[in-house]
């Protein structure tokens, strides 16, 4: 196949005209890729803070996703049962082995049955945390590693997600400039980086919109407000 | 052996769908609540025009560098520990997945949906090597039981009826029990027959040896393929089995994540309507060593197939296409006669400029002349591919190279002849609407015209006004 | 889409192209036009040497003829501040096509391209050009406007229209959601591909019917021939007719496609 790998490549510089070593048209490649320079990014990505979070929570609602917001982590175990309860599920739950999910108050809810590891077949509820939520689409950015296995984004009927809102940026761009920040570059980068919008739909019947087709058919977040009420009027134009 | 060709049928293809009630409602999903998404979508979005244009200027660039993208993406991908593949021909493709295959002794693949194993023959060839290939988008798992090809690149089974999936189940699934209720009557309702595909396919990604799938972006920057779903079966079959294939070709590589952002902009939107698909996945090799799940191996099969032809000529602009299937959608033919009359992998409008290039002008030649040049393509291309001109381009081939048909040429020849001597123009027309009109008498119209039945077959044919041409009354003074 | 020359010239010498459908099949519309043209203080003339634009060579792969036919066309057309046809279809040929059928011959090729930045359709060289704001006209009728494809697409006619039918006495304007539409004629389209044009045609008249209209309009003989023709044979009650007719007042002919029980000479 290396053969093949020489005849695509000589082919495709045919077509330029040009050789490999092009001194010029390498200094283009190396500029874009060095500068990862923005397109055009619309006007209702690049919004202040809290209205980003209220965007994305006006999006992913559209999404039919549902949201709590709390106010702080102490509260989570509270609204991770609520919303079983609500759904009439078991409580049992295949949770992300995540730190912070793990330091969460869990003794004051007794009755929840937290188990740990990748997703399975059977499980019908899974919890994990976000790296960020995208207020333009109503984007959950998610990514692979020891503490985030991704199979638990798609294999249970239902998927709760813990987000902070300072979590929350305005754009993809913004969120995958920090997730390279936070990984050290791309030479880091995760095996998996997982963009969630909304619950999984198919509409290849008939064209009608049916959610739950192979991934979750609910999506929950359950969103801390870290950020302080009065600092985010206070950014209020 | 790549997919099944009856483009040369098209006219007979074309016959059968227009006969066929199924794809009479399939196509007014497609061009009425399909096309109308879009529109809303797009208009929903201020700048979308814009992004329009910065996605043709990121594809361009692109295309301008492609060579050294490619290496770019490929060290990278290396480097997060992806095997790269080169493949020339769908010959190479198919043997290089059914190695991969072999050596992890795999007697299952689940596949999340591939235009590129459509155009290579995949399923059939894997299947001839007693590996059973399970499509999981439901779209495609639907036609795979139908044992047909995909009538929309992004809708495979959108001709079907749900009538017809119900039966499809009903043939396949023994243990079919629509609402849970054995025997039970036969619900046709989408949501029950979702719930059904889901519930039988679910084994189906944890059993499978192998998973395989296509990809929307390679990405320079780090050497991730990207994948863009609603379903999420795409996701559960790259991450469930010991080996991810990713199958796809050489136009698809883009350089950056903020690149990639500008596209999945109007990629969506264009497609479906959505802002954005459901699941937008960014994968970078195999599992890590201190990972909780995912693949052990990751191999990239890149498939040129006559690609990297395109560069530098009348075709290049084609590989801007991302596979939305706007153009199709919005097509006034594809909304009549539906995706297999193109009697090949890509149907519509994309098909029409890119099947002649992929599967001989000979066999496709009447793709392109079945086509209005309404533009209607071009307009809603996100990325502004000139759909028609390069359309034109290859009537223009068949007609140097001499595959048009015979009479057609010599009628079009005379005709120019003809309309190169004004005055004899002027004569034989003469001759030829004096007789329109006398055979129309005071009717004003004819219902049968030789020559011209595919026009009177179901619609009358104006006969021109009383009192001879506009440049002959002119010339007699007449000025009002 | 279009850019209007600054100021245009007072009493522009117009040159008349009349298009192959109009000259055999509707000189009425051909006469309409010379009216609202010459109304609107053009010198007007018709050249002997036209015949086609070409469409039917060049959307046929024949590009040798149709650089033959379309030298023709520039030099039969050569002096003329501006050149006028009531049709989008080949004004748009004239405008958007013909430069690059000369990619070879320099000399040519910037003939043409002189002579395109000087082809207009008709509806949008009177109110783009000639600032044309409204005319005098009556007929009352419910009319609904089929934007045909090259002309909207093309060469952006699509309000043009419209802002002078707005003036004409007693006509209503409905609009189809489907105005935009193709129609399925598509030049030798509609014979090699018959039955799926006649079908595209279907949905074309089914979306004029819902409108309740019952005059159809357009701007291009190919797509109005077309829709008549279906129309007719299903039956429908839809007078059909190109927009200069109306815009000229010129709506004594029968519409196209009907029937001229009153005799063989226009008056």
């Amino acid at each position: 196949m290396s053969n093949s790998r020489e005849r695509i490549f000589n082919s495709l510089r045919r077509g330029l005209g040009r050789g490999p070593e092009d001194a010029k048209a390498q200094a283009a490649v190396n500029a874009r890729l060095s500068a990862m320079a923005r397109n055009l990014v619309p006007q209702r990505a690049q919004l202040p803070h809290p209205q980003q979070v209220k965007l994305f929570i006006e999006k992913i609602t559209a999404l039919t996703v549902t949201v709590q917001r709390v106010a702080s982590t102490a509260a989570v175990p509270d609204a991770v049962a609520d919303y079983l309860v609500l759904h009439n599920l078991p409580t049992e739950i295949r949770m992300a082995p995540h730190d912070e999910l793990r330091a969460l108050p869990w003794q004051k809810r007794p009755l929840l049955q937290l188990s740990e590891g990748p997703g399975r077949a059977t499980d019908l509820v899974s919890l994990t945390p976000a790296f960020a939520g995208i207020a333009e689409t109503g984007t959950l950015m998610l990514h692979s590693g020891p503490q985030n296995p991704t199979t638990l984004h798609f294999t249970p009927d239902n998927h709760i997600v813990v987000l902070r809102a300072s979590q929350i940026s305005g754009s993809m761009e913004d969120a995958f400039a920090k997730l390279r920040a936070q990984v050290g570059g791309a030479d880091h980068w995760p095996r998996t980086v997982n963009m969630v919008t909304g619950p999984s739909r198919t509409a290849d019947i008939e064209g009608v919109p049916v959610l739950g087709a192979h991934g979750p058919r609910r999506l929950h977040v359950v969103l801390i407000e870290d950020v302080p009420q009065d600092a985010a009027q206070a950014q209020q134009p | 052996m790549s997919a099944h060709i009856t483009s040369p049928a098209f006219k007979d293809n074309a016959k059968a769908a227009l006969a066929d009630p199924n794809l009479r409602k399939a196509m007014a999903i497609i061009a009425g609540p399909m096309a109308g998404r879009r529109v809303e979508s797009a208009s929903e979005l201020p700048e979308f025009e814009a992004l329009r244009d910065e996605a043709v200027k990121i594809k361009n660039h692109t295309l301008a560098h492609m060579d050294i993208y490619l290496e770019r993406f490929e060290a990278a991908a290396t480097a997060r520990g992806a095997h790269v593949h080169w493949c020339r021909t769908p010959r190479e493709a198919r043997e290089t997945v059914l190695a991969l295959c072999r050596s992890r002794n795999a007697r299952t693949v689940t596949k999340g949906k591939s235009m590129v194993t459509e155009e290579i023959g995949l399923n059939a060839f894997l299947e001839q090597h007693s590996i059973q290939p399970v499509e999981t988008d439901l779209g495609e798992y639907i036609i795979q039981l139908a044992h047909e090809p995909p009538s929309h690149i992004i809708g495979p089974a959108l001709h079907k009826t749900r009538e017809q999936v119900a039966e499809l189940f009903e043939e396949h699934h023994p243990d079919y029990a629509p609402n849970g209720i054995k025997p039970g009557p036969r619900s046709t309702e989408p949501q029950t027959l979702v719930s059904e595909a889901r519930a039988v396919l679910r084994e189906r990604y944890f059993q499978a040896d192998v998973g395989i799938t296509g990809a929307n972006f390679l990405v320079a920057e780090n050497g991730a393929t990207m994948i863009v779903t609603n379903e999420g079966n795409g996701d559960l079959t790259q991450s469930l089995p010991k080996m991810h294939i990713v199958v796809t070709s050489i136009e698809k590589v883009i350089p950056t994540l903020e690149d990639v952002s500008t596209i999945l902009r109007v990629l969506a939107r264009s497609a479906t309507g959505q802002e954005m698909s459901v699941y937008t996945t960014v994968s970078c090799g195999p599992k890590r060593p201190d990972d909780a799940d995912g693949p052990e191996e990751m191999h990239i099969v890149l498939l040129d197939n006559g690609r990297s032809e395109m560069l530098g000529g009348e075709l290049q602009e084609l590989m801007r296409c991302i596979r939305c299937g706007a153009c199709m959608n919005n097509c006034p033919v594809y909304q009549s006669v539906g995706g297999h009359a193109y009697g090949w992998v890509y149907p519509g409008p994309i098909g029409a400029a890119l099947d002649p290039h992929l599967i001989g002008l000979e066999a496709a030649q009447h793709l392109p002349n079945a086509s209005t040049f309404c533009g209607k393509c071009q307009e809603v291309c996100p990325m502004r591919i000139p759909l028609p001109k390069i359309m034109r381009h290859w009537r223009e081939q068949a007609h140097d190279k001499r595959i048009t048909p015979p009479m057609q040429r010599w009628g079009i020849e005379a005709w120019a002849w003809l309309a190169q001597r004004p005055a004899l123009y002027r004569l034989a027309t003469r001759i030829g609407m004096t007789a329109l009109r006398a055979v129309a008498g005071s009717k004003g119209r004819l219902r049968s015209l030789p020559l011209a039945d595919g026009w009177t077959a179901q619609r009358d044919f104006p006969a021109p006004q009383p009192g001879g041409s506009f440049m002959a009354q002119w010339k007699s003074g007449r000025r009002r | 889409m279009l850019t209007p020359p600054q100021e245009a010239p007072h009493n522009p010498r117009v040159g008349l192209f009349v298009t192959c459908l109009v000259d055999l099949f509707r000189p009425s519309v051909g006469f309409a036009s010379v009216k609202l043209l010459e109304e609107a203080g053009c010198r007007l003339e018709v050249p002997d040497a036209q015949v086609c634009c070409g469409q039917p060579a060049y959307n046929s792969g024949d590009r040798k003829d149709t650089a033959a036919i379309a030298r023709q066309v520039i030099e039969a057309f050569d002096g003329y501040d501006y050149v006028v046809a009531p049709s989008g279809s080949c004004a748009g040929m004239l405008r958007d096509h013909y430069p690059a059928l000369f990619a070879g011959d320099p000399e040519m090729k910037a003939r043409a391209e002189a002579f395109a930045a000087r082809v207009w359709e008709l509806t949008s060289f009177l109110v783009d050009v000639l600032k044309l704001e409204t005319i005098q006209a009556t007929l009352p009728a419910k009319a609904t406007y089929h934007d045909s494809c090259s002309g909207l697409r093309e060469l952006g006619v699509k309000r043009q229209p419209r802002q002078l039918l707005a003036g004409v006495n007693g006509l209503e304007l409905i609009e189809s959601p489907a105005a935009e539409t193709c129609c399925g004629f598509g030049g030798t389209f509609c014979v090699k591909y018959g039955e799926v044009s006649a079908d595209i045609a279907g949905r074309k008249t089914q979306a004029i019917k819902e409108t309740g209209a019952d005059l159809l309009l357009a701007g291009d003989m190919g797509c109005l021939m077309n829709m008549a023709g279906k129309l007719q044979r299903e039956g429908a009650a839809v007078t059909v007719r190109h927009v200069a007719e109306v815009l000229a007042g010129m709506t004594d002919q029968p519409g196209i496609g009907e029937p001229n029980w009153g005799g063989s000479e226009p008056r």
